[in-house]
């Protein structure tokens, strides 16, 4: 078979412009991938149980993304979230992070929401060596001792023991010393492990547990609990309980006028505007760990000009109006990961992480520094007592001594207030 | 530690508990047990119910309770939108076994995005003076926010028995599922029968809704909590007995409360449902079923 003149004339003009192609893409492709943005993947909790906290999550994040982005981006380049909803659901998780990793092929890589939802995570990040920022998971690294991995949480080195310190320190100190102690909490992650810090605080002090139960998701009424707990007698009632349960407990005791000199420790929700503006002054007198609270003693730079932005959108976003709680530490979080990757000019995950592991970082949150197993150097979690609560008005939350600071004694901003009720 | 008082109060707070079961499944019992259609959307439904005396008690300051009944013609409407469009699609066709039940957790899933994308996933929760107060009956004491639902319970279940006993719409509602024809030939559309009934189980699921919204707060993927708890008192009940509903539920509420004050809340819904177990191996047909 003979070619024409003109096959001949296509077929080298083909070839000519497959070699201009070839050669534009080597010359222009590194240019245009560093025009890419940084991609940040993570699962978030969107609908099911823990959406409250991940929306709130999110929105934080993106604060973060449009404050980074208005900046200059990272190594000059925006930065982009890409998530999934993990429904709050683990059994998501592996499949979420899987396809950000290997099909996304995103960057950076945070996790979503809570300890059930960063532990299945955990072994695809240890497989590939990345670097893995926790939002909010407690004692997570005990198990798998990753030296990637990093939790935002200021629970402290010793997360199940840092967790209920303050609680326990503050007992300490009452007059007359507390000698029973009873311990309630969620059969689940969270309140397992902050129960075993309750534990082993009380045997520390030599408190003697005369209650010591578990209850389980879906409780309805939670009378008959708070009645058995009253008919023990406790000094100390260390509570470690979900949003409803946490409102269930509250009423319950109420309700029935359990008779204690502390009550409180670790109630997950009342922390939230929503269940505090309900609450009102019922909520006086509890003490309960925090992380954050309109404070004098707490006053970060740049936590405000967040806090403002955040509780612009919140309304619309149905999440937590004051975003005290949460919001913050889902923007720090990303912020530290965006602080690493600006200081070593790198996306490598052993730089990253080593930098991480050996440096302080300035955040809305404060300055956070991180141990060996990646939770922060030195605890903060925050004991609190809720104080003067004189209505339902979600304002009265937003002024300082409505909750104020106990224990670290660093933080302090008040004094005890008790017994909780005798 | 056992004590008279403390037995006294688990008794009454678990009867009291056992009201708001009753209250939770009585739509079940309709839908379930009298019309054979697996509803497992209920709960959402609930939840449903919820966020409406939630939305008019926090615009209005209106009562909760008051708000779940203002609601119940509008879900009414809706429970008979919805079986018109499972028997159009389903039913009629012979195909209502497995894709009507993919029908129903649509819908579930459905409803919980629809609730998250009006109100957001913040926990809710609403005002009424009767939350948080107690009145005493020497030592023992009655929680306002659960004698209420419970009074609400009674009042609805009793009114459901009458309605089913005493009007020929109630009685063609429980002749239904038994023999379509021979209704057909007393002169009743079974088609429009179930669609009355399916609209009353929804009414009586946006009512419980009001109540557990007075217990506790509500977020909108709540009700998946609910959906073993109850299908298995309107098991135990009979399938489509109100009054067995009402006696399972109690029973649930009674051992669930006991368990809880005595040998520890975690084993509460292990002796409850062990209790199911028993009850159906001894009385498969549940306890008031045929």
């Amino acid at each position: 078979m003979t070619r024409t003149g003109g096959e001949r004339i296509r077929a080298w003009a083909l070839a000519g412009a497959l070699i201009v192609a070839t050669i534009g893409a080597a010359a222009w492709g590194p240019g245009a991938r560093a025009a890419d943005p940084i991609r940040v993947g993570f699962g978030m909790a969107l609908t099911g149980g823990l959406a409250a906290a991940g929306k709130a999550a999110l929105l934080a994040m993106e604060i973060w993304a449009q404050d980074t982005n208005d900046a200059g981006g990272l190594l000059g380049r925006e930065v982009a979230l890409v998530y999934y909803d993990d429904q709050s659901n683990p059994a998501n998780v592996p499949g979420i992070y899987t396809k950000l990793l290997s099909i996304d092929q995103v960057d950076l890589v945070v996790s979503g929401y809570g300890t059930n939802l960063i532990a299945p995570a955990m072994p695809i990040m240890m497989s590939r060596d990345l670097v893995f920022m926790g939002l909010f998971g407690l004692a997570v690294n005990e198990q798998f001792d990753y030296d990637n991995y990093f939790q935002i949480m200021p629970a402290g080195p010793d997360p199940r023991l840092d967790w209920s310190r303050g609680f326990f320190s503050l007992a300490e100190t009452l007059a007359p010393k507390p000698k029973t102690l009873a311990i309630v909490g969620a059969d689940a992650e969270f309140s397992r492990n902050a129960m075993i810090g309750a534990r082993a605080h009380a045997e520390a002090a030599a408190l003697e547990i005369v209650y010591d139960r578990t209850y389980p998701p879906a409780t309805v009424d939670y009378s008959p609990i708070v009645r058995a707990i009253q008919a023990t007698k406790p000094n100390l009632v260390y509570v470690a309980s979900y949003p409803p349960d946490s409102v269930g407990i509250l009423r319950a005791a109420k309700e029935i006028g359990l008779k204690a000199r502390m009550f409180g420790g670790g109630m997950v929700g009342l922390q939230y505007a929503s269940i505090q503006t309900k609450l009102g002054p019922m909520l006086n007198g509890i003490v309960n760990y925090d992380f954050w609270v309109p404070e004098p003693t707490l006053n970060f730079p740049g936590i405000n000009e967040f806090l403002a932005k955040y509780q612009a959108v919140a309304g619309d976003a149905g999440v937590d109006p004051l975003g005290y709680y949460l919001p913050p530490y889902a923007y720090s979080y990303v912020q530290v990961l965006g602080q690493a990757v600006e200081a070593t000019q790198s996306l490598d995950h052993k730089i990253l992480g080593a930098y991480i592991h050996g440096h302080e970082f300035d955040t809305v949150v404060g300055k956070v520094e991180f141990g060996a197993n990646g939770e922060w150097a030195r605890t903060r979690v925050l004991l609190v007592q809720f104080q003067g609560i004189e209505d339902k008005s979600l304002e009265q939350f937003t002024r300082p001594g409505s909750r104020v600071v106990l224990y670290p004694e660093e933080w302090v901003s008040g004094t005890l207030d008790y017994p909780y009720a005798e | 530690m056992f004590t008279f008082d403390l037995l006294a109060n688990a008794i009454v707070a678990g009867v009291l508990l056992g009201g708001f079961y009753t209250a939770v499944s009585l739509g079940l019992t309709i839908a379930f047990g009298r019309l054979d259609v697996v509803n497992i959307a209920h709960p959402a439904f609930v939840i449903l119910g919820s966020y409406t005396a939630y939305m008019v008690n926090a615009a209005f300051g209106v009562d909760p309770v008051l708000a779940g009944l203002a609601f119940t013609p509008a879900f009414f409407a809706i429970g008979v939108g919805i079986y018109r469009v499972y028997h159009a699609s389903f039913e009629r066709r012979g195909d209502e076994s497995l894709r009507g039940l993919a029908f129903f957790f649509g819908l579930m899933f459905i409803v919980e995005v629809a609730l998250i994308l009006v109100y957001g996933v913040d926990y809710r929760l609403v005002d009424a003076p009767y939350i948080g107060a107690t009145v005493s009956f020497g030592f023992v004491g009655v929680p306002m926010r659960m004698l209420v639902p419970f009074a609400l319970a009674l009042i609805m279940t009793i009114a459901l028995q009458q309605y089913f006993v005493r009007t020929f719409m109630g009685r063609a509602i429980m002749a239904v599922s038994q023999d379509r024809l021979a209704l057909q030939l007393m002169g009743a559309d079974p088609t429009r029968v179930k669609q009355l009934a399916f609209g009353i189980a929804l009414a009586t699921a946006s009512l419980a809704g009001a109540m557990l919204i007075v217990i506790g707060p509500v977020e909108p993927s709540m009700g998946r909590l609910y959906i073993g708890r109850v299908f298995a008192i309107v098991v135990l009940g009979g399938m489509g007995s109100v009054g067995g509903t009402l006696i399972a539920a109690l029973l649930l509420g009674v051992i669930e409360s006991l368990t809880a004050t005595f040998y520890g809340p975690s084993w509460a819904p292990a002796v409850a449902f062990g209790f199911l177990l028993f009850a159906l191996a001894v009385r498969p047909q549940g306890l008031f079923g045929r």
